[in-house]
């Protein structure tokens, strides 16, 4: 069917507002930087660990006889579960492929298959990775407890707390993920028990849904945090800094 | 407030046409409708330019105002104040006047989708929980801003692989009707092609009616399809579970 | 130049794609005829969606105690006992199988702790009656019959205006239409025709009415030789907007005050306790509509001439739950937060009680083959309309429409429609199209606005009518003048044309009710005449239209049987009376 010949590139009425390109530019950023950071982690470290401080991306260290590089062991499942990731991929196409890079704003490539295909076909993958993140979450909870723990006694350091935050926004961005409120509700047709009483799953899928408005901000906040933690730690093991003992 | 405003309005048909502009007078809360229908009643009676209930009920008044898809009857003229306004028809769809466009494409595809299948008979008795979630997508008043925004059809032109975010939104009212025994999985990984839809969201940013059409709608859709073409797992255990 | 005409023959011709219309289409096709609907918009946009408090209903969801008897008794005490009681009684009887039905059909309804239909409290309803979708409930209505007729084999025309209805003999035979997209003409023959194409409130400037509500159908049978009857009588609804001035007349639903809103003067009295002690608020429209008026005249009105609604008493998250719509209109037109502050309201034209006289049972109007229902048809409303019957109303009579246009086709053969006759219209209509002077229909619309709300609106009296008969006469003389410029694409001038004509007809038949009227009753407030007349109370006023123009004529009111008039003399409600029996 054929469109109308030309509209207008949308223009901001609100001073307030950003010009369009804003986000999409942030993101490019972001994620651009975050990926080289984390090619130089697997090719030119080879660990994380600063005495009970480990950082997220050599967790777990224990690699069951499987030798690979140290950090490709676990990153590989993280990377895709947010590779896939429905709040990702809409900032992804948005700011990699222009796919549209802002609302109401041409682009320039005619060809197109959404999701169609691969590789992009592979985001329903997504409840997958979120399975194996789950359990990369366990480890990174083991590690967030160890940093609390000194020589074999309780003590509370910088890296403690900084490794319970990350772990915890983790958690918020792992569990208030699209595809698990799906799995946990949002699949069932239906909410009450035939008494009327609402059913277990309606209570977490509702829970879930609170948490899964915030999904993005835990994204980005989790992203950063990860890889601060991970700085930290490097800074500590390279002597550059100190940690500090509250306890 | 300057006491008059510029309307730059498209005027034209299938062969083109180009924007002509009008002199307005403001009045205190005037919506962009109200301009056209002063523009129509003192220089230019034959503006073509639907609209119903000016009230943001009937979703006829759909346009392009600076460029962003908007009902013209929710858009106020005190927002544009120190600028011309632009008025253009709503692109993804064929120009049959001035402001007006054939969405009878969006019809013909919601009447492909098959209707609800209850499992009994009426009376229903239904939670308010139950129903919550589709009234979000019922409250849907057909003004197509999604249809025209989304880029698959807007900038791709799709139409025969993507039946676009206001027929996603039909088909997840009715797959989440707690009493509908349909299955439309078939037709959304196919005809209707909700993989086509890259959730880049700008359906839920321009729906008037607030609908989270990406998030609520597409997305559970999308999972729903997994279900049963991405998960042996899940499709088993929901097997032995039924 | 010779026309490209269509032609298309049909057993059973809906025009009007509202709630009416496609529930009388759905009936006929349902049982296999060939049905089409003629609709002056797109599918779903008609004035339908713009009902917001509910669907009337005995359902008994919420209060067991109701039934057909006491919403019978309402709908009888507010039209002022000049409806037809039998269309009262078939509208109490039928309306919850209606409703149940479209829930079937996969309309969705909000919901009691029990699971069951929502109903809520509304003007003059002496139960809570209302199923409901939160404030949105004419949409779901609409949008499910849409669904529904998407699966069945009806031919639904979109944008598309019929001009003229066509006889061979009595009996009725078709219609011709243009196409507004591009002046196309299309000619319907149909053994049956129903129309249902809402009311004329468009007449009025300060209006809750749609563009739509022109009254092409009422019009278009009139000069077909249908009676019309109680035209006098229109509704104000009490709560519209004041301001901004684009947005007067606007709806705020009756929700408002059925959720717990109430209304106060510039003096912040709760002045509904003076007008009527027991309802207050809630009291039937004509009496709230009045009270508004009369407030505003001693010079207690708000700074737009109105008065205070307020429902921010209830609390913000109850607020956009229940009347998410109004939150949002009022936000985003009149800058008012309604569960911040009080907002102003004022009466607005809303409802046209009146209409095509018909049979109660199939909506048959007096020429044969021609059947009528919702706000079109008149009988079941008389003096004033209860609030959530008019969606009640298209559901029950729309249904009984159709079938009685199914029943009536399936017995008659295939009429034929007079070549003449169409090349004739097609000369009528596209005449303004080649006049190079002539009337602007914009400006006669807004003539025919000042008309009706100078002589004709919320007061009247006897020498301002016939002033206003006088002035609306010529104005009809203008009307056979207009002038459009442009092509016939998609010409909003050129559509305005017939719009205007049909509207200043009915606008003369409104006066003309109103002089014959001489008493107060219901919407027809005289103040010449303030009193609720006994003797007048035993009729209808009915009108034809003639070679010498409009006559008009008393028919008796039917009178209600022994067991139905026994109701009124409980001295409560039936209901009511019922369990107090129990008891």
């Amino acid at each position: 069917m054929a469109q109308t010949a030309e509209s207008l590139q949308p223009t901001k009425r609100k001073s307030h507002a950003l010009p369009y390109w804003v986000e999409p530019t942030f993101t490019v950023v972001a994620l651009g930087l975050f990926g080289l950071y984390t090619l130089w982690l697997v090719f030119f470290q080879s660990s994380g660990q600063f005495h009970n401080y480990l950082s997220p991306f050599f967790s777990p260290t224990e690699s069951w006889g499987i030798k690979v590089l140290p950090a490709i062991w676990v990153l590989w499942s993280p990377l895709l579960f947010r590779a896939t990731c429905y709040y990702y991929r809409k900032e992804i196409y948005r700011g990699f492929f222009h796919d549209p890079v802002s609302c109401a704003v041409p682009e320039s490539r005619k060809y197109y298959f959404g999701e169609t295909r691969f590789p992009f076909s592979w985001t329903n993958l997504h409840r997958w990775f979120w399975y194996v993140a789950v359990i990369v979450l366990v480890f990174l909870w083991i590690d967030a407890v160890q940093a609390f723990i000194f020589n074999g006694h309780f003590g509370i350091g910088l890296g403690s707390i900084i490794m319970l935050i990350n772990v915890g926004l983790l958690t918020a961005y792992t569990f208030s993920c699209h595809a698990f409120r799906h799995l946990i509700g949002g699949g069932s047709q239906k909410f009450s028990c035939s008494d009327g009483r609402p059913t277990t799953r309606y209570k977490w899928w509702n829970r879930v849904s609170a948490w899964n408005e915030h999904h993005g901000t835990y994204a980005w906040i989790s992203m950063f945090f990860v890889w601060f933690t991970d700085v930290y730690i490097r800074l500590l093991m390279n002597g550059v800094i100190h940690d500090v003992r509250f306890f | 407030m300057p006491d008059e405003i510029t309307l730059s309005v498209y005027r034209g048909d299938k062969s083109g046409g180009q924007e002509v502009e009008y002199k307005v007078p403001i009045q205190t809360g005037m919506v962009v409708l109200d301009a056209l229908h002063f523009i129509q009643a003192h220089d230019a009676p034959d503006l073509a330019v639907r609209w119903n209930c000016k009230a943001a009920h009937c979703g006829s008044c759909s346009a392009e105002i600076n460029g962003s898809p908007k009902l013209l009857c929710k858009t106020r003229v005190d927002d544009y104040v120190g600028e011309v306004i632009h008025i253009r028809p709503m692109h993804s769809f064929p120009v049959i006047k001035d402001l007006v466009t054939d969405v009878s494409w969006n019809y013909e595809k919601l009447r492909q989708v098959p209707a609800f299948q209850p499992a009994i008979k009426a009376p229903f008795t239904l939670q308010q929980r139950d129903v919550d979630r589709i009234q979000e997508f019922r409250n849907c008043i057909e003004c197509f801003l999604c249809q025209n925004i989304c880029h698959v059809l807007r900038d791709h032109d799709a139409k025969d692989r993507y039946w676009g975010p206001r027929l996603m939104i039909r088909i997840a009212e009715l797959e989440m009707h707690p009493l509908d025994t349909g299955d439309r999985l078939d037709l959304l990984k196919g005809a209707a092609g909700v993989g086509m839809c890259n959730i880049t969201k700008c359906c839920t940013v321009v729906c008037p009616q607030g609908i989270d059409i990406t998030d609520n709608g597409i997305i559970p859709l999308k999972e729903r399809v997994a279900d049963v073409y991405w998960d042996p797992l899940g499709g088993l255990v929901r097997k032995l579970h039924k | 130049m010779s026309e490209d005409i269509a032609y298309h023959e049909y057993d059973v011709l809906v025009i009007g794609a509202g709630g009416a219309g496609l529930r009388a289409a759905i009936e006929a096709a349902e049982n296999g005829l060939k049905t089409a609907v003629l609709g002056k918009s797109l599918l779903g946009k008609a004035h339908t969606v713009m009902a917001e408090g509910g669907v009337a209903a005995a359902l008994g969801n919420v209060d067991p105690q109701d039934g057909w008897e006491t919403h019978f008794y309402d709908t009888c005490r507010s039209a002022h006992f000049i409806n037809d009681y039998r269309m009262a009684e078939i509208h109490a009887k039928e309306a919850p199988d209606r409703v149940l039905e479209l829930e079937y059909w996969g309309a969705v309804f909000d919901r009691t702790p029990e699971g069951k239909i929502m109903q809520r409290p509304f003007g003059a309803h002496s139960f809570r009656r209302l199923a409901h979708v939160g404030d949105r409930t004419g949409k779901e209505i609409i949008r499910t019959l849409e669904q529904k007729i998407m699966t069945l084999n009806v031919d639904v025309y979109q944008e598309i205006t019929a001009t003229k209805l066509f006889k061979d003999q009595e009996r009725i035979a078709g219609c011709i239409a243009y196409y507004r997209e591009d002046g196309r003409f299309a000619v319907f023959t149909a053994k049956a025709v129903v129309i249902a194409t809402g009311g004329w409130g468009k007449a009025y400037k300060v209006t809750s009415n749609s563009w739509e509500s022109t009254g092409d159908g009422a019009a278009l049978a009139f000069r077909a030789g249908a009676e019309l009857a109680d035209m006098e009588m229109v509704q104000f609804h009490p709560t519209g907007m004041t301001w901004p001035p684009g947005a007067r007349g606007i709806l705020v639903t009756e929700g408002v005050r059925g959720e717990g809103g109430f209304l106060c003067n510039s003096e912040g009295e709760r002045f509904m306790e003076k007008y009527d002690p027991v309802r207050k608020d809630l009291s039937s429209r004509d009496v709230v509509a009045r009270g508004i008026y009369k407030e505003v005249k001693a010079g207690r009105g708000t700074p737009h001439g109105g008065a205070w609604l307020d429902i921010t008493h209830k609390g913000a998250a109850f607020i956009k739950h229940k009347l998410p719509g109004m939150y949002e209109q009022l936000l985003s037109l009149a800058d008012v937060d309604i569960t911040k502050s009080r907002f102003e309201v004022a009466p607005t034209i809303h409802y046209t009680m009146g209409g095509l006289r018909v049979d109660p049972y199939t909506g048959a109007t007096s020429v044969p083959g021609l059947f009528a229902a919702g706000e079109c048809a008149a009988g079941l409303h008389g003096a004033n309309r209860l609030g959530g019957n008019s969606l009640s109303d298209i559901l029950v009579f729309g249904r009984r429409a159709g079938a009685g246009a199914m029943e009536y086709a399936k017995d008659t053969k295939m009429p034929k429609i007079d070549d003449t006759e169409v090349q004739a219209e097609v000369e009528r209509v596209l005449a303004p199209l080649s006049r190079t002077e002539g009337e602007n229909p914009y400006k006669l619309h807004e003539d025919l606005q000042e008309i009706m709300a100078a002589h004709a609106g919320i007061e009247r009296n006897g020498q301002s009518l016939e002033e206003g008969l006088g002035r609306i006469q010529e104005l009809r003389e203008r009307t056979e003048h207009q002038m459009a410029k442009g092509s016939r694409q998609f010409n909003p001038g050129w559509h305005g044309v017939f719009d205007v004509q049909n509207m200043v007809l009915l606008g003369e038949a409104i006066i003309r009710g109103a002089i014959e009227r001489k008493e107060s009753r219901g919407a027809q407030w005289r103040t010449d005449f303030p009193d609720e007349l006994e003797n007048q109370g035993k009729v209808n006023y009915v009108q034809r239209l003639t070679d010498h123009g409009i006559e008009l004529h008393p028919e008796p009111v039917p009178e209600m049987p022994e067991e139905l008039a026994r109701l009124f003399k409980l001295g409560m409600a039936p209901g009511l009376a019922n369990s107090a029996r129990k008891e």
